[in-house]
Formats: C-alpha cells, structure tokens, sequence
C-alpha cells in the first residue's frame, strides 16, 4: 500500500517537474505584468495584444514564417520521404539494411552539427541564406522522421497487393496511386505532423541558415528578444497557444498511432 | 503434340536468382480450358513457374507464349491472365465491390456494366449480398472468394491460382475445391492451380505436372501419375507408398524383400536393378496362411477413420499397409500382393557417379575436395575421370568439421530397410547416400568418402 502510494507520488512529483515551466507562462499568460514574476490581477490583455498587427509587427511576422516555413517543409519532407521509403522498402535486404542505417544518422545527429554542415554548404555554393535556405533545411532534416514513419505502414502492407493492382491491369503508376498510397497514407500522415512539429520547434538548424537579411521565425525572435533584456511579455500567450496546438497534433499522432495497430 | 490448341507454351524456361536455380529448363503446353495444377514441394519452383507467366518475375532463358503471343517480356498488366493470391491480396482501403470492379474501372467500362458485370462475379463466388462490406471483416473463405471474383470478372483466358486454399481450415478447403471446380466447367476458361497437396491435385486437376529441385518430374493425369510414378519421387510425393530395391530377375518376374513375385512389367532386361513401387492399400493383409507371399509381424497399427494404417516387418523390411482389418500389434500375418499392383521403376543410378581429375597415385580431386583413394595404376596425374562412390559407402556426420565437405539434407526416401538420402553438397552437386541412420530434411551434415570405397575409372573405358 505504502509501496503504491510512494510510486504515485513519485510519477506526480516527476509530472510536476517537468511540466512546471510551461504551466507557470500559461499563468502568467493571464496577466498584464510586463515582468513574469508579477501577478497584476486576471487579464487576457496579451492574447488581444499579441493579435493586434500594428503593436507587435515583427512578432506576427516571425510566427507567420515559421507556419509558413513548417508547411512547406513538412508537405515537401512527405512527399520526398514516402517515395524514398518506398524505393528503401523494394531493395534487397544488405542495401536495406544499408540505406536505413544511413536514414536514421541525420536523427541522431546533433541539430547544431546539422546547421553548421548545412550553413557551410551553402556557403561553399554561393547560395544566398534566407527563406529559401531555411525550407531547404528544413526539409532536409524532416524528411528522415517522414521515411521512419512510412516503412512500418509498408511492411505491414500485404506484398502481394501491388502485384494484385498490376494483375488487374493497372499500370505501375496507377497501382502505386491506388493502392499503395492508400495503404500508407496513416503513416505519411503521422510523418507530415512530426514534420510540422519538429519544424515549428526547430532553432539550431534555423539559426545557421536564416541569414542576415532580418528574416526571423519565432526561435529566433525570441532568441534575440531574451538577449535583448526581457521577454515581450506577449511571448507568454503566444508560447502557451503554441503549447497547446503541438499538444493536440501529438495527441491526434498518438491516437492514429494506436488505432493502427490495434487493427 | 501440336493439333490441340495450347494456350500457354513454356519454352526451355529457366530462372536464376543469383547463384540459385529456381527453375531449370522447364518445357510445359497447357491446353485451352484444361485444369493444370502444378504440384511440388515447397521450394520446388512451381510458384517461380507461376510469376513468370503472370509476368511479376521474367524468365532468365527460354520464352513463353499465352495463345500464341511471346509475352516473356510482357508486363502483368499487359497480359491476357489474372491471378489469385495465396494470402488474397485484397485491397484493404476498398469494399468488396471497388475491390472486384478494380480491373474494370481500369479498362473504363461504362458504369452500367461494371455494376452488372461485379453482381454476376459476385453471383459466382456466393457473395451477392456482400458487395458493401468492408474486406477486413470478411471470413478467410469469403476473402478467397472475393479474391476469385476479382479476378475472373476480367474474363480472363487464363486464371492462375497461386495456393488460394493453403489458408484456409480443411472442411473449407474441401467446400472451395468443389466450388473451384465447378467454377471451371462453368466458366471454361484455363485454370493454372499452383499446390503443395498431392490430394487437392489430384482431386481438381485434368492434368498434374509433378515438380521437384526446378524441374518437371512428370506430366499426366492424376491416374496415371498417381498408378504410374515415374521415379521415387513422384511415387514418394503422390499418396503414400512402399518403395523397394528390387531386381529384375526376367520379364514378368521381380525379386524384393528376398522373394520373387510376379508382375506385368517387361523390358527391364534381365537381372537389372530396379525400383519396385507398391500403394498401401494395395497390399492384402491376412493371418498367416499358404496364400502369403510374405510373412511378417505387425509392428505398429492405427486407426485412420475408414481403414487402419499398419507397419508389417517382413524380413528385415518394412511394409506400410492399409487394410480395413485390424491386426493386433505382435500378430503374425502373412502379405499379398497382385501382379498389376506392383510398379517396378527403372533405377535413375546404381551409385553416385562425379566427374574427377587425378591429382597423384593415391589422391583424386572431385566434389571440389581432394579425396585420398586407393593406389590408381595406368592413370596420369591430372587426368579427368569418373569417380563411382556406392550410396551405402557414403559416410554422414552430424559434426559439419568432421566432413571433408559439407552439404544439406534435401530428400529422404524410406525404402523399407534403409533410407535413401539425396544430399546437396556445398560444391552444389548431389551426392546419394543409403544409410540406416534417421536424419530429417534440411540438415546440415558432413560428408566423408573412406579410400576405399573410391571407384576411379577411365573417362575412355567408360565412352566404349
């Protein structure tokens, strides 16, 4: 009895724990102090605030971008990430093997080496950073997590049923249009919203390929804003609205993921 | 061979897979409407066979023909047949009825006959309430009926069939064999049927093509094959049988199990050694009187439902026989058998014949090792020549080091006193071995050849 009892609380103290920072900014996103730290009495003034074009430009500007970008990036990474882990998926077994090992490196690999390696690639070819060179790298660290997410949906896949669509008369095109894109579209949908939320999220890749032509996304911003001295106080409701739309993308992905394979 | 029409023509095919022949030069004509079944055992080459003339896999050599059109090169798509899969392979995201009118959407039909065209199919197959429902909700029966639907909706000229009951449980199996083939008489179209059970082809087909190893062991219908196996294997595979070492002492008259008993064969030559094939329940089984060509005792009996299945030793062999007598394990029983009911098999080989070449007086490379024979007169250093090893010579070890090469287990024949192995060795050569050890399929073994069990003889001597 004690024993469980000591194991709840230990599971609640460690929910706390890491869970605390973002519930102290959803609460003092209900406040009008400019320091957080002040309670100044129950206010939604910075949600009205933060959506008022004029007061913070720049702010809704980066935040455009990053949507903008995590788009992009996220439909691009599918689509480039299904079709590979479909070529994966058809080689024999040692390139298999061989080409996943080297899928899964750019996962493991940290995000600053990835922004150095990239922000150096573009350097050596002359390319000029900014929106582009972001999506660019975006899509380029996003589209192995799309093919980790495809391959399962795949295997499980009945091999015969390209063959079947082929038998039945359909060309190779149309058997992958329909029946094997239905087939995998769970898993392209999961690997488009981790896409989206790991773009959304992302500031080491984002920092070395931004440039320095004043193009911000919301990392950055409030990056410079934090070394600027003090949060825009209308960060607090923007982070906790971004909190809660990353929330419920993870829980539609973990709800599919569970519907999946209980079939 | 040519004033029947034959739809399919398999021309010399052969299929590579790397190293691996899957198939070796294989000649088939299927006839127009014949019910062919292609009968083997698991990695026999029968579903190879089967892909390459739905067009999933190309042949590496020969050419195929579907009513008189090359097509080695075709596409599936492009093809005058449609397959059943073993595991279905039905379109998970679509209904049963967008699963059947797949191919005819494909072709554009108008609606109208799509919609009647899919409800005739359905009619076919015992689905017509169906059409709505989901294919995963479907029973494994239903799903291989929807699968058949799909596929002779098409009105295909040939349907190939890739072990579409093998999932199945027996009474249905048994329900879809009958339903198959009165869907072949009524549709009359050609049905190429791929299995691994000697009973299914036996009972659906016209025709049998009995495969083993890639190649075709025999061609026939089921009573022939089943009445006249033309080597153990197809004897051994089709329905249970006793197969003996005999001798043929004289036309009509063959010697086994240390007596001599009549037969109807003839041609053999006299004194030849010979394969000597007898059907269970061929076998009469009786107390022991003066009608008894055998003599022996009951060793083991069980009760099969109709008939009791039962080992007789007679003599040191052992017989399988099936009677619906049943004799006490230990009883004395005496063994008959008719003249007709003996089918004697002339020996493909008396003893493992390889190719060789002398490397000095007392050693002889073959089988890619160098073996230490007895001392060789008359023959020169590096010369080819035939090396002859007797099957019961061939020593097998469980230990692959302790072989001088190694290879796997690939056929067992029981032949009443010793098992008859036929072992694939790593230099991709058969090498044949009698023993009485037991051994099972797949093994691993290792092979050694004493000295002087190693026949060497003149490629020249043996040209005369």
């Amino acid at each position: 009895m004690v024993k469980r009892l000591f194991a709840q609380a230990y599971l609640w103290v460690l929910l706390l724990l890491l869970y605390s920072p973002i519930l102290i900014i959803i609460i003092y996103s209900f406040t009008e102090a400019k320091v957080l730290g002040n309670w100044s009495g129950f206010s939604t003034h910075l949600y009205t605030s933060l959506f008022k074009n004029s007061v913070h430009h720049s702010l809704m500007n980066a935040l455009i971008n990053t949507v903008t970008i995590a788009l992009i990036a996220a439909t691009v990474s599918t689509l480039l990430g299904s079709i590979a882990a479909i070529g994966i998926f058809n080689l024999k077994a040692r390139a298999y093997k061989a080409i996943s090992f080297v899928n899964s490196i750019p996962i493991l690999n940290g995000d600053i080496i990835t922004g150095i390696s990239l922000f150096l690639l573009f350097v050596s070819l002359g390319v000029s950073q900014g929106y582009v060179t972001v999506v660019l790298a975006h899509i380029t660290f996003c589209t192995p997590y799309v093919v980790l997410s495809v391959l399962p949906r795949l295997k499980q896949m009945n091999p015969n049923i390209y063959e079947a669509a082929l038998d039945l008369g359909a060309t190779p095109l149309q058997a992958l249009r329909k029946v094997i894109v239905p087939e995998i579209l769970p898993g392209m949908i999961s690997g488009f919203m981790l896409a989206l939320t790991l773009s959304i999220d992302d500031f080491a890749v984002t920092v070395f390929t931004i440039g320095n032509e004043g193009l911000e996304t919301l990392s950055t911003y409030i990056y410079a804003d934090a070394r600027k001295g003090g949060l825009t106080p209308e960060l607090r409701p923007l982070s906790s609205i971004i909190f809660v739309v990353v929330l419920a993308l993870l829980m539609v992905i973990n709800y599919r993921a569970g519907r999946t394979k209980k079939k | 061979m040519q004033e029947e029409k034959s739809i399919i023509e398999v021309r010399h095919v052969s299929k590579f897979f790397g190293e691996k022949t899957a198939l070796d030069d294989v000649t088939l004509n299927v006839k127009k409407g014949e019910f062919v079944t292609i009968l083997g055992p698991s990695g026999c080459g029968k579903t190879t066979l089967l892909r390459l003339i739905a067009g999933f896999q190309t042949a590496s050599e020969g050419e195929i023909k579907i009513s008189g059109m090359e097509i080695t090169q075709t596409p599936p798509h492009k093809r005058p047949v449609n397959t059943v899969f073993q595991k279905y392979a039905l379109f998970p995201h679509l209904n049963v009825y967008d699963n059947i009118a797949f191919g005819l959407k494909l072709k554009k039909m108008p609606k109208q006959t799509i919609e009647k065209k899919v409800k005739s199919a359905l009619k076919m197959v015992g689905m017509s309430d169906y059409e709505y429902r989901d294919v995963d909700s479907l029973s494994g029966g239903q799903q291989q009926r929807v699968a058949i639907a799909r596929a002779i909706v098409n009105e295909p000229e040939v349907l190939l069939l890739d072990e579409p009951l093998a999932a199945l449980d027996l009474k249905m199996r048994k329900d879809m064999q009958m339903e198959l083939k009165e869907m072949h008489k009524r549709l009359g179209i050609t049905f190429v049927y791929v299995t691994h059970d000697q009973e299914e082809a036996l009972t659906l087909s016209d025709t049998i093509v009995v495969m083993s190893e890639g190649k075709i062991q025999q061609i026939g219908t089921p009573i022939d094959i089943y009445n006249e196996p033309i080597n153990s294997f197809v004897a051994n595979f089709i329905g249970e049988s006793n197969i003996l070492n005999g001798e043929m002492v004289h036309d009509r008259l063959v010697r086994f199990c240390n007596t001599e008993f009549e037969c109807v064969d003839e041609g053999f030559g006299e004194h030849t050694p010979v394969d000597v094939v007898i059907r269970p329940e061929d076998l009469y089984i009786f107390p022991v009187s003066d009608l008894a060509q055998l003599r022996g005792v009951v060793q083991s009996s069980v009760f099969k439902g109709v008939h009791y299945e039962m080992t007789v030793l007679c003599d040191g062999y052992e017989f399988l026989v099936q009677d619906y007598h049943h004799f006490e394990v230990g009883a004395e029983v005496g063994l008959l058998v008719k003249p007709d009911d003996i089918h004697i098999m002339k020996k493909e080989r008396v003893c493992n014949t390889f190719e060789g070449r002398v490397i000095d007086e007392t050693h002889v490379e073959f089988l890619g090792c160098e073996f230490e024979c007895a001392p060789l007169r008359n023959i020169q250093a590096g010369e080819e020549v035939w090396v002859e090893v007797g099957f019961d010579k061939v020593i097998l070890q469980d230990n692959e080091e302790d072989g001088i090469l190694t290879g796997e287990v690939k056929f067992i024949l029981y032949k009443g006193d010793h098992y008859h192995l036929t072992v694939l060795s790593d230099w991709d050569e058969n090498v044949f071995v009698d023993t009485n050890d037991v051994w099972d399929d797949g093994d691993r073994v290792g092979i050694t050849i004493p000295a002087e069990a190693i026949r060497v003889i003149k490629k020249v001597d043996v040209g005369k």
